[in-house]
């Protein structure tokens, strides 16, 4: 036996958490696309802010209060997505409604500026050195020793990744597949127009599809958080345009293909950065996106809809 | 007499700098089927749109069972008795017809959502027929009958018309003729644009003729079909 296999597993755990994290983020960009058209470039900050919340969060309470580590987490993590939550409408109220009709530029422009302004407010408020995350999620969900000394090895943290990216994935696809609010969003990506005429206020469903994507992001954010120990107001533009890739790579506008986008993009970054030097990892990254944008525009899960007119 | 449902007053509407309508008064009593025929580009969707509150009027008065509605953002104005099936149809091709209606009953409970689905259904059977199969596959009489469908499931008591019979085929276009007048016999109040104006006219109590953005004739259909001018311009000669 080689070390082949083992190398192989261990990668594929990492590449699968780490994707996990790029299809949380990737929805909320897909949700926004489809349903006004625009690039939220500031949706990065949004999970960088959810990362600085759950630590917020967790500092206030502190270690001391002596709960339970998994009461811990979930406190972190439902505090963050409600504040967050708070923020993704804010910003959408403050910085792309009021440009609503205006050419398309417009509001790109409005969310780079907002995307500085919220790394620039993280970065004075919090100083811009990397702040450590407790340690809170140990050991190991299992350990593998090969014959031949190699070890493969999934811990909590990535396990809980992993574990909770799907659940949320899941619970998502129901709700936008079934629930009267899922209808509303999906009728409105096809048609705004019409659904006013419906007598829907479109004005909330767009709102909703900001906070539902910012919610994401921020169990995204505190996750991750946990899972690599530290955080800076810096890790949100990064991580903002992989997850931005990933939602290209599966196909804007369709939530399955940021799933899958994800998940693709986390798993060829892990093979690259294991099997090639570690500076080559973006490089393979985007190197993807390019191919499947020179043979596949639409994204890979990306398609129009057959209309008859 | 009693005051009108829709009562249209003098409405002025702009695209851009464009004037598209130039002082339209129109109004359409509880229970009636009134059309409004005109040529390609003289203002009848842009008049069936004011309605919507898209675009709004630039001045001049909309009043609905007496509430003045000129100045309500669109989905108030949607909520409250009046529905569309707009120019284009435009149902929502990736929903199934399911969807389709059942956002037409956006606000209303599951009951009468059931319930006004079976109504639909039992008006339109090739909509039961074809009630999971996603809405941009089917023809384009089948989409219209699902334009009309969703806008029922609003329960209105005045219903726009834009154009159903565009582009079908005339088996299609008497059937659904024939279902514009079952809807009136339920109650519902009927205001149809047309460009098929022989049709039109036969079925309306009344009728308006538009040109360039202002009416020019108003009469009973019977009136107008019989009217030698609309008969040179529309119903040719």
């Amino acid at each position: 036996m080689n070390e082949f296999l083992p190398q192989f597993l261990q990668q594929l755990i990492n590449g699968l958490s780490l994707g996990s994290i790029y299809a949380l983020i990737a929805i909320g960009y897909t949700m926004v696309y489809g349903i006004i058209g625009m690039i939220n470039f500031a949706h990065g900050e949004v999970f960088m802010i959810g990362a600085y919340v759950g630590l917020v969060t967790l500092t206030a309470i502190g270690a001391a209060a002596g709960l339970p580590v998994w009461l811990l987490v979930v406190i972190a993590v439902l505090v963050s997505v409600l504040v967050t939550s708070a923020y993704g409408w804010a910003i959408e109220r403050v910085a792309y409604r009021p440009l609503r009709g205006s050419p398309r530029l417009v509001p790109l422009i409005s969310a780079i500026g907002m995307s500085i302004f919220l790394q620039n407010y993280v970065h004075l408020a919090q100083g811009s050195r990397d702040m450590p995350m407790p340690d809170l999620i140990t050991g190991y969900l299992f350990q593998h020793e090969f014959a031949n000394g190699f070890t493969v090895s999934m811990s909590n943290s990535r396990a809980l990744i992993i574990f909770v990216a799907i659940a949320l994935m899941v619970a998502l696809t129901l709700y936008i597949g079934r629930s009267r609010m899922g209808r509303a969003c999906r009728a409105c990506s096809q048609d705004m127009g019409m659904a006013n005429l419906l007598g829907i206020d479109t004005n909330r469903v767009i709102s909703f599809t900001f906070v539902l994507g910012a919610a994401l992001a921020a169990v995204g954010g505190v996750l991750i958080g946990l899972s690599v120990g530290k955080i800076n107001p810096f890790i949100g533009f990064v991580v903002g345009v992989k997850a931005f890739t990933a939602a290209v790579l599966g196909g804007i506008g369709s939530i399955p293909g940021a799933m899958l986008g994800g998940a693709l993009l986390g798993i060829t970054e892990t093979f690259a950065s294991a099997y090639l030097p570690t500076e080559y990892k973006d490089v393979v990254a985007f190197s993807l996106l390019v191919l499947i944008l020179l043979f596949r525009p639409t994204g890979l899960l990306g398609r129009p809809d057959v209309e008859k007119v | 007499m009693a005051e009108p449902m829709l009562q249209v007053e003098n409405v002025h509407t702009f695209y851009g700098k464009i004037e598209a309508l130039k002082g339209v008064s129109l109004e359409v009593n509880r229970g009636e089927i009134v059309t409004l025929i005109g040529a390609n580009g003289a203002g009848k969707t842009t008049l069936l749109m004011t309605l919507c509150g898209t675009p709004r009027a630039a001045s001049g008065h909309i009043r609905f069972e007496g509430r003045d509605i000129t100045q309500l953002p669109t989905h108030e104005i949607m909520r409250d008795g009046i529905a569309v099936s707009p120019e284009g149809r435009r149902i929502f091709p990736g929903l199934t017809v399911l969807e389709n209606l059942q956002m037409g009953g956006f606000f209303a409970d599951k009951a009468q959502i059931e319930e006004d689905v079976e109504r639909v259904f039992s008006l339109f059977p090739r909509l039961r027929e074809r009630h999971s199969q996603r809405a941009g596959t089917m023809s384009g009489g089948e989409q219209q009958m699902l334009a009309i469908g969703r806008a029922l499931m609003m329960r209105p008591r005045l219903l726009l018309l834009d154009e159903p019979s565009l582009g079908l085929a005339p088996l299609i276009i008497a059937q659904i003729f024939q279902i514009v007048e079952e809807i009136r016999a339920e109650g519902v109040t009927v205001f149809l644009v047309e460009q098929n104006a022989h049709r039109a006219l036969a079925l309306a109590d009344r009728g308006y003729v538009i040109e360039n953005g202002s009416i020019v004739l108003a009469d009973s259909g019977q009136a107008l079909l019989a009217n030698a001018d609309v008969r040179k311009a529309y119903l040719g000669g």
